[in-house]
């Protein structure tokens, strides 16, 4: 196995500088992960504002850099990547983001959010490779080069810009596609056929994707793997269908329950408790303490540390401590890692 | 919710108590250089005191300048350009500004959405609810005093679930959902007999958007008010709501009650809406619907959901549809459907 991208112990935390008289927060807590290419799958990171996920996804992106840890791309650690090791980063790291308007120039055709990343990594070597470069990019998503091209964002809608964002981002070719949140802004009917065209990147070109949200049932649509996060710490991951169809934390079970399910007969129970902190102040013990129905005496003294429920399934919390055991080394990937095993089989 | 059916509407002048609210043919037109806009073209329905109406539609369906028309705070270039809105009998359409002031608040009140742009950011939370209040006192009465006035943001605060301390923050220091409760003790402040609901939670997380849509439901039930809920969100809708109302390019194109819906729908647009939902059934492939709302400004000849109808004929190209009654309570703007009317 070859990571493409490896996590390990990191942490990142905003503010709380020397002369700051507030203590800095905790954006990220320690997380190790890895992304494998050899077989390219498709990873949710969820949770609700707040929890870290587009922090870990801007760490994964390049943008900003871990406080405590380590982040390696291709085996070499980041913050020493050469110039032309970083440039071929950039290349195999695309975004696509939530604002389907924001990431263009009103001012430029949107050829140009094309043509762009075309010119700067020389990508074509004449005009009609250009062009029929992105005519196979567009047509890959499902669009028709004669209703885009040519014209400005604010004559496309919000689903054929957020399309026109993902084939430019597999233009490029890229290795891994971070796509934070790029189906909340789109209306409903829309955002099956851009999810859609997601999935084909990964399962037709082979491209892994990370999808940021905090919609639990496109996560079960598109994605193999999935971290649930709560205020920067991953509280339980696994294989999708597992943890969303039999969560085991007892916040992924408060999350899963509060989705507005569209069926009359199956409503909503008793209304649950609001978090009594805003912002965790406590350094000990388990975050969700405040707002868990399951609370015990030692969710107050200490984080309780990642538990192996299951072949492809871990969570922090102590209701399992007496039937898991203890992860060794807490790299999530070694629970995707055993499902890749198990499927090859 | 019942449908309008021919009687009711020959019957609009007398006063109708079952109904809290009864929007008769409204028209909200938008004037734009490029011609008229009709967002709101031609809809009638009826709200039962008590009932919980959910009105969906896409962006652009006309939802929100319905909800906003009800409240009589339509903006220039928009305008009401005919039908009428009877609130507890009386038609909001022709009120003058100085009436519907009186009615705000008292009588029908607007949760809006996003929050968080709705509250004043230099007040404390407690002289906002105040405002609101003092606001909206009946011309001619006196203004209850301080006391008397801190008393009912306790109460209003803790009504909707919040610390009465909260009264003495200030907007930026709440969150999200915070702000969301603030605005709606805010609504219920005088005890309104209809709430609008326009995407209360569309900002906030599934937890917090739980709690919310819950918290409303408990005021809505301890007022015994009625409740419109403007939104997308078909999942919302099946959790809170009892009567569905869709909206296509800016007519109702279906009525009935939630479960009937959503088990049979019967408009094709509202077919492919719950066809489309996604759900925890990973064995089903999501769909989605083929095509996009017509722009308002040039809609197709006949029904305007022709160009993405899978039951489209001949006459759908040429005849708008009429919105018929059928059994159930129910209504539907189809050709399909003709031979079912209600008479």
């Amino acid at each position: 196995m070859s990571d493409f991208m490896r996590l390990e112990h990191v942490t990142r935390t905003f503010g709380g500088g020397a002369l700051s008289t507030k203590p800095p927060i905790v954006a990220v807590d320690d997380v190790s992960l890895s992304i494998d290419e050899d077989e390219p799958k498709i990873t949710t990171i969820a949770g609700e504002s707040g929890s870290g996920k587009t922090t870990l996804a801007r760490l994964l992106m390049g943008t900003i850099t871990p406080s405590f840890g380590t982040m390696y791309y291709r085996g070499k650690d980041f913050a020493k990547l050469s110039r032309r090791e970083s440039w071929s980063f950039k290349q195999e790291v695309q975004s696509i983001y939530q604002d389907p308007f924001g990431s263009y120039n009103p001012f430029y055709k949107v050829d140009h959010v094309l043509e762009t990343p075309i010119n700067r990594f020389k990508l074509a070597t004449s005009r009609q490779a250009k062009d029929s470069m992105i005519e196979e990019a567009l047509a890959m998503v499902g669009l028709q080069p004669g209703d885009t091209l040519g014209r400005f964002p604010h004559q496309l809608s919000g689903g054929q810009r957020q399309r026109i964002m993902v084939a430019r981002a597999l233009l490029i070719k890229p290795r891994l596609i971070l796509a934070d949140e790029p189906v909340s802004m789109v209306d409903a009917s829309l955002r099956a056929t851009i999810l859609d065209s997601i999935r084909r990147l990964n399962r037709e070109i082979g491209i892994s994707v990370v999808y940021i949200t905090h919609d639990l049932t496109t996560a079960l649509q598109i994605s193999d793997n999935i971290l649930v996060m709560y205020r920067g710490s991953v509280v339980e991951s696994g294989a999708v269908e597992r943890v969303i169809l039999e969560p085991k934390h007892p916040y992924t079970q408060l999350l899963i329950e509060s989705i507005p399910q569209p069926d009359p007969d199956n409503k909503w129970g008793d209304e649950p408790p609001t978090a009594r902190f805003e912002e965790f102040s406590s350094m000990f013990g388990c975050k969700f303490a405040d707002r868990c129905p399951h609370v015990m005496d030692i969710c107050g003294e200490e984080q309780p540390p990642q538990y192996w429920l299951e072949k492809h399934r871990q969570a922090q919390c102590y209701l399992y401590q007496d039937e898991a055991e203890e992860m060794a080394d807490p790299d999530l990937a070694s629970i995707f890692q055993e499902r890749r095993e198990e499927l090859n089989v | 919710m019942v449908v309008a059916d021919q009687e009711t509407i020959t019957d609009s002048g007398s006063s109708d108590d079952e109904f809290a609210l009864r929007v008769e043919d409204l028209q909200v037109y938008y004037g734009t250089p490029r011609g008229t806009v009709k967002a709101v073209d031609g809809v009638s329905f009826n709200l039962r005191q008590g009932e919980r109406f959910a009105l969906v539609g896409e962006s652009g369906s006309g939802k929100s300048t319905l909800a906003m028309a009800i409240m009589r705070l339509t903006r220039e270039p928009g305008h009401i350009a005919g039908g009428h809105i009877y609130l507890n009998g009386r038609d909001v359409v022709e009120m003058r500004e100085r009436e519907i002031r009186d009615i705000r608040l008292r009588e029908m009140a607007l949760v809006p959405q996003g929050a968080m742009n709705s509250l004043n950011p230099v007040m404390r939370v407690g002289d906002q609810i105040i405002d609101g209040i003092l606001d909206h006192v009946p011309s001619g009465e006196s203004a209850p005093n301080k006391a008397r006035l801190n008393e009912r943001v306790h109460e209003l605060l803790e009504r909707v679930g919040l610390d009465p301390a909260v009264s003495r923050l200030h907007p930026h220091e709440l969150s999200g959902g915070m702000k969301q409760r603030v605005a709606m003790a805010i609504a219920i402040s005088l005890d309104p007999n209809i709430i609008v609901a326009d995407e209360p939670t569309s900002a906030l997380d599934v937890v917090v958007q739980r709690q919310i849509m819950q918290t409303l439901g408990r005021l809505q039930e301890g007022l015994e008010a009625a409740v419109l809920l403007v939104g997308h969100d078909m999942g919302l809708v099946a959790q809170f709501a009892d009567t569905i109302g869709v909206m296509y390019a800016g007519k109702l194109v279906e009525v009935g009650s939630v479960p009937d819906v959503f088990k049979d729908p019967r408009h094709p647009y509202t077919k492919l809406l719950i066809e489309s939902l996604p759900s925890f059934d990973i064995s089903r492939k999501f769909i989605g619907i083929p095509g996009m709302q017509p722009a308002l400004l040039n809609l197709p000849p006949g029904c305007s959901f022709n160009p993405r109808c899978p039951s489209v004929h001949d006459r759908c190209y040429r005849e708008v549809p009429e919105y018929l009654s059928i059994a159930g309570n129910r209504g539907v703007a189809c050709h399909l459907y003709e031979e079912e009317a209600i008479p």
